[in-house]
């Protein structure tokens, strides 16, 4: 039990909770605008980013950053050029990332224990640093989401009609993109980049059954992350378990009791 | 004398134009869908588009609203060339039923709302005269009892009512209607055009409406199209009905 009063632990709460506020704020968007595959793709380029910082002596969730956005453009790019096979761009583009990961991290031998933290996650292992970027992230999605929660509803409900009232549809676009970079970015070094795009997308996947309106079902994807971080963190914490593992395994487990519950759960 | 009357006519009719098309091309993937077509939607017309899927309908309808550029030519809205069009919300705009997932958690006082957001919009808060005006919007179309209702729970006769009342909340100059009735019953279809048809009588509108509904657009517009591209044809009524012009919406549809 003593482990929820050390400082690690804390620190560990502290950018948990952060995280499980921005993560499902701009997935809910991804989910809605049926670009979920897009959490996945960009969390494997990341780690590519993350494997030359570490090759170079960069900070590597910056130099993680940067190539999420890359990435994020070339997938926007490869969309545009096979119209209708949509998925294919997402699919080039993560293989490419794994596969440049995977270069950087056997060009730098002896970092093998980095690599790990970065796939599945070390929240134990967060310092100063970190925390000081999530933070300041999460600032910045919660303003942009704040500014633009509107035009971002009416662009994921029709983007055709955002376009014909007159709304910048293609930077309001490109602020979603440039958003899920920064989050998935600063969200690897918490819950690993294979266990991300699931707290990107599970707690909208469950808001969307029990939610009617839209506001709701931000207010509720929200809640669902927050308590599948903190609890999931307490018992990773008592019982000794993976803490990144343990907070996905959680939000299945509230997925499942959702789709269960489904008709007398509607509000 | 008969110059001069002429003359200012043509500046009058000018003056009148909601949409202008000056020789259009547009080519898709180097095929050409469109060549050299002009036409022009005036002030109180009634444009039925009509024409086979794949004919480009739906190609001249994105241009006029700006979400497809002309490979060559010039569009003005409102007299204004479209680049520098700014006032959108002069013009409603209902979409294809089809066009949203009904698992979208949206509620039909969210939808009718979203009619307010435009670009003059941006970083402003919804005031409660605007609330107001959401609400009048519902109820000229019958729709306040299921305000709170998800969207995609509703029939696609309610569901058309919705993107109605979200089109007319900001009171447009013009109205934009894209295959309106697709997927909806024959009864309700027919409602659904009573409704605008009577609206064009009515109120100082001009509507601009893609469909595949020949039958009840000839019915209203007439059977000649005045004007064809390529297999697209388009009907016109004008509407003189100037001197019974209904100020409230909502008192001409009870």
């Amino acid at each position: 039990m003593e482990i929820l009063t050390a400082e690690f632990f804390q620190r560990a709460l502290a950018g948990g909770i952060l995280i499980g506020l921005t993560a499902p704020l701009i997935g809910i968007f991804l989910v809605l605008r049926r670009l979920s595959m897009i959490g996945d793709t960009l969390a494997h380029v990341t780690i590519a980013g993350v494997g030359l910082g570490l090759l170079i002596g960069m900070y590597p969730i910056a130099a993680g950053l940067i190539f999420a956005i890359i990435a994020s453009f070339a997938i926007e790019r490869l969309r545009k050029a096979y119209k209708g096979y949509a998925e294919l761009s997402i699919a080039v583009i993560m293989s490419g990332g794994v596969a440049l990961a995977s270069l950087f991290f056997t060009l730098n031998n002896g970092i093998n224990t980095d690599i790990n933290s970065y796939l599945f996650g070390s929240i134990y292992t967060l310092e100063n640093t970190d925390l000081y970027v999530v933070g300041v992230v999460t600032l910045l999605v919660v303003a942009v989401i704040s500014i633009f929660f509107k035009e971002f509803f009416l662009l994921s409900f029709e983007e055709d009609a955002a376009a014909v009232s007159g709304l910048p549809v293609k930077f309001l676009n490109m602020l979603i993109t440039v958003m899920t970079a920064f989050v998935i970015s600063t969200a690897i070094k918490f819950v690993g980049a294979l266990l991300v795009s699931a707290l990107l997308t599970i707690p909208a996947a469950c808001s969307l059954i029990i939610a009617r309106s839209f506001r709701s079902s931000v207010i509720f994807s929200v809640i669902i992350s927050e308590i599948a971080v903190v609890a999931g963190l307490l018992v990773a914490g008592i019982l000794n378990l993976a803490p990144g593992a343990t907070i996905v395994l959680l939000l299945i487990c509230m997925l499942i009791l959702t789709l269960i519950g489904k008709r007398s759960l509607r509000v | 004398m008969m110059n001069i009357k002429e003359d200012t006519a043509s500046e009058v009719q000018c003056h009148d134009h909601v949409i202008e098309l000056q020789n259009i091309y547009f080519s898709y993937q180097d095929q050409k869908v469109i060549s050299d077509f002009s036409f022009a939607v005036k002030k109180r017309d009634f444009v039925g588009v009509i024409g086979s899927n794949g004919a480009g309908k739906t190609t001249l309808l994105k241009m006029m609203v700006g979400l497809l550029r002309p490979t060559e030519g010039n569009i003005k809205l409102f007299g204004q060339p479209i680049q520098k069009f700014r006032d959108w919300e002069r013009i409603g705009y209902v979409p294809q039923k089809n066009n949203f997932n009904p698992l979208f958690p949206a509620t039909v006082r969210e939808v009718v709302l979203s009619g307010l957001y435009n670009n003059k919009k941006l970083f402003k808060r919804i005031s409660s005269v605007e609330q107001k005006k959401c609400q009048d919007a519902m109820e000229v179309m019958s729709i306040t009892d299921i305000a709170n209702k998800r969207i995609g729970q509703l029939s696609g006769g309610q569901q058309q009512r919705v993107f109605l009342a979200r089109a007319l909340i900001n009171h447009p100059e013009l109205l934009i209607l894209d295959e309106p009735t697709v997927g909806i019953d024959a009864e309700t279809q027919h409602d659904f055009f009573e409704l605008i048809f009577h609206m064009h009588k009515h109120h100082n509108m001009t509507f601009l409406m893609v469909s595949h509904d020949i039958e009840m657009v000839e019915d209203y517009l007439g059977q000649d199209p005045v004007d064809k591209c390529g297999a697209i044809r388009f009907h016109v009524r004008h509407s003189h009905e100037q001197d019974c012009l209904i100020p409230n919406l909502q008192h001409s549809i009870e």
